[in-house]
């Protein structure tokens, strides 16, 4: 045992437990997790409803409106972040606990991408082949959702502990994050686009991969700082 | 010369010193933007394809560059006011923010003008630059919403900072996507391999407004940094005394 002056968990211990609490606590309360599912679902009706049935044309802004769909279910489901854990103070005793405020960030992101960015990933070929969208397309749809949600995910958490306490942070969320992910978008979307063009697609899904690791690594460590100040 | 910086921290200080070297960058402003102005739009000769139309550049390429010239300011001061806690440098991220925001606007707007003979349009989506100065815009409104919606000056600052620096780093990135996302505007004319396309009289000109609007941006970032330092430190002694001196009436 390399730690054994104290009863604190290691490092590995303790973001586990944080990661069973989250999901349990979203399991208790299924419509945090539906809801944006309902709601990605809605905004994609949304633009075949305005902009008319043709096939064609749906075929072609296909990739986009799944993406921007997507990206506003991600966004709805954000604000939740750390907000309960925030009122009901027990985001008080995860930041006195003895492991990095980095570990709870990194934690707390994980379980929201677990019940949110990856339900969508799994509902979006659905929504997917009423667009039309070809079958090589939709692979390549999950693929990009799959790195995508994570960069939002991460970039998220960012925005989320910096506007945790703060009257309408819900709107100002939306402000701060939506700049900061359109390469994710257009990336995402682009590329889409290529696969149903039957283009090459490595470009937009190197990047893609690329952004989310280097979310990875410094997202964490920016969204604790935030979460740091704005919790003083 | 630690001195010097303590001294330069000091607000009392800063606030006489600003004072002392806003002629030093205002003079210049109005030199090199009047030569600039000038030989600009009445001297420069015409471009072959784009006529007088090209004249705009004087102003957009300027405002496009101090855009960016200012979140970059802003993103470093950000940084050195959170990793060693100096107030001066969050109040110099805090007076960027507004100046910087203009700017961008101005270069939407010219770039608009410019576009409008050029393209036929007001706006073309497909033109990577202006598309990543409009979401260099929205990183601005995004971080002055922040710092809005917070109370106290100090979280304010500190928050802010990390909105900045995230910022900072996904500009190249923002600006690659958009350019990976489309290419139809013109190539980069001034710094390109082989020296510049321009003829001189075009390139000076432009040069000098550049200058001009960086000595610009200086003088009027050193007036909002005084406004701010002032109110910053409304609460304090030295104000109180500057503002009502002693025997004055109360």
């Amino acid at each position: 045992m390399p730690y054994s002056d104290s009863a604190s968990p290691s490092l590995g211990k303790a973001f586990i437990a944080l990661v069973r609490r989250d999901l349990l606590l979203a399991w208790k309360r299924p419509g945090d997790v539906l809801n944006p599912l309902f709601f990605f679902a809605m905004v994609a009706t949304l633009f075949p409803l305005a902009v008319g049935p043709s096939v064609e044309q749906l075929a072609l802004s296909g990739p986009g409106v799944l993406w921007v769909a997507a990206l506003l279910a991600a966004l709805l489901s954000l604000n939740s972040l750390f907000l309960t854990d925030y009122e009901d103070g027990s985001l008080d005793q995860l930041l006195l606990s003895p492991q990095p405020v980095v570990l709870l960030t990194l934690a707390k992101t994980t379980t929201h991408w677990l019940i949110s960015g990856l339900p969508l990933v799994l509902v979006s070929p659905l929504i997917a082949v009423t667009f039309q969208m070809p079958g090589h397309a939709v692979g390549i749809l999950m693929i990009t959702l799959l790195l995508g949600t994570i960069s939002l995910s991460l970039l998220g958490s960012i925005g989320a502990a910096l506007t945790v306490g703060l009257n309408r942070g819900n709107a100002l969320l939306s402000l701060l994050i939506l700049p900061l992910a359109m390469p994710v978008l257009i990336f995402g979307a682009r590329t889409v686009s290529l696969a149903a063009a039957n283009d090459t697609v490595a470009a937009g899904i190197y990047f893609l991969g690329a952004y989310s690791a280097m979310a990875m690594v410094f997202a964490p460590f920016a969204a604790a700082a935030a979460l740091k100040i704005s919790n003083e | 010369m630690w001195k010097f910086f303590h001294k330069l921290a000091s607000p009392p200080h800063f606030y006489d010193l600003a004072n002392k070297i806003i002629p030093w960058f205002i003079v210049p402003a109005i030199l090199l933007i009047t030569y600039g102005t000038i030989a600009g739009l009445f001297f420069a000769p015409m471009d072959y394809q784009q006529k007088d139309a090209f004249r705009i550049i004087y102003i957009h390429v300027p405002a496009a560059y101090i855009s960016m010239m200012a979140y970059m300011t802003m993103a470093i001061s950000a940084g050195i006011g959170l990793i060693w806690r100096m107030k001066l440098a969050h109040a110099v991220a805090a007076a960027c923010a507004p100046i910087g925001a203009w700017f961008t606007f101005l270069a939407l707007i010219t770039g608009s003008i410019w576009g409008r003979p050029m393209w036929g349009t007001w706006w073309e989506w497909g033109d990577p630059r202006l598309t990543s100065e409009l979401i260099l815009l929205f990183l601005y409104f995004g971080y002055l919403a922040l710092r809005a919606a917070i109370d106290d000056t100090s979280k304010a600052d500190r928050s802010s900072a990390v909105l900045a620096l995230v910022g900072a780093i996904n500009i190249p990135i923002i600006h690659f996507s958009v350019e990976w996302w489309s290419s139809l505007h013109q190539g980069p004319t001034i710094v390109r391999e082989g020296g510049p396309a321009m003829p001189m009289e075009m390139l000076l000109p432009l040069l000098a407004m550049i200058l001009g609007f960086t000595f610009f941006f200086g003088a009027v970032l050193l007036r909002r940094l005084r406004t701010e330092v002032l109110y910053r430190e409304r609460r304090t002694g030295w104000v109180k005394r500057m503002i009502q001196p002693a025997g004055g009436e109360a």
